[in-house]
């Protein structure tokens, strides 16, 4: 695998309002590399969801705790890993949105967007506290 | 995020453009929507052709007004979904919940 471009990381403190510059660093990153404009739109999503679950239930909203999002340009793919410094969660005990008891809850659908919209998705737990969440979104995918 | 509330005789349409994020965006359609059902108005149509953005909060937001709504003994529909709104709909199952409407018209005419 051949990297065309090195990592970008970026660390932001726990406030919303980082969530748009977040989005549009995404949507150049995803220009860069020639996604179509549909996949572009989902991945921004995906980061955007990410990163508000790390800044909202992650961080708590707590200014002090960082956000890091680092993104990995490769030739066949784009990688994006986002750690929060929370308390952590179980990625399979989300409850499924899916489900008639939970069709008209008004949250609960992140992660099954990002799940839906990415090629790979992993929930680690970091040794040192926090979480990552890491995704690839494959350019053949497109 | 704005929002344009007109009235088609009993019915309002909210004209919404722009994000429907969280914070203010959802926020706008939590206010807006209330106000219109503390002045009694029950029949209410979204029409989101010029939502440019929405995620996760946005759409549980849609239905959160759905459910206040429907509990006030009122009525919400759906208008002229972007492709991306349709596709988040479909995907989580909600088109299921929702009356979804390509043009104001059929909106219209399907309260009376």
């Amino acid at each position: 695998m051949k990297t065309i471009a090195n990592e970008i990381d970026v660390i932001i403190s726990s406030a919303l309002d980082n969530l748009d510059l977040i989005q549009t660093l995404t949507d150049c990153i995803t220009n860069f590399m020639s996604f179509d404009e549909d996949s572009a739109h989902w991945i921004g999503m995906s980061v955007r969801e990410t990163v508000t679950n790390a800044i909202q239930h992650g961080n708590k909203l707590d200014l002090s705790k960082k956000v890091d999002i680092c993104f990995e340009v490769m030739e066949d793919r784009l990688s994006i890993s986002v750690r929060d410094q929370g308390s952590g969660f179980n990625a399979d005990e989300i409850p499924n949105p899916l489900d008639a008891d939970n069709l008209l809850k008004p949250s609960g659908r992140g992660i099954f967007y990002i799940r839906t919209f990415m090629d790979e998705v992993e929930f680690r737990p970091l040794s040192q506290g926090g979480m990552e969440v890491h995704m690839v979104k494959r350019v053949s995918s497109n | 995020m704005k929002i344009e509330t007109r009235t088609v005789g009993d019915v309002t349409i909210l004209d919404c453009s722009g994000k429907i994020t969280l914070g203010e965006g959802t926020m706008t359609v939590r206010n807006t929507v209330r106000d219109i059902l503390k002045a009694n108005g029950k029949k209410i149509i979204l029409n989101l052709g010029d939502v440019n953005y929405i995620d996760s909060s946005g759409i549980g937001e849609l239905v959160s007004t759905y459910t206040t709504v429907t509990n006030s003994g009122g009525q919400l529909k759906l208008l002229n979904l972007t492709k991306k709104i349709h596709e988040l709909l479909a995907i989580t199952k909600l088109l299921t919940v929702f009356q979804v409407f390509e043009n104001e018209q059929a909106a219209l005419a399907s309260f009376r």
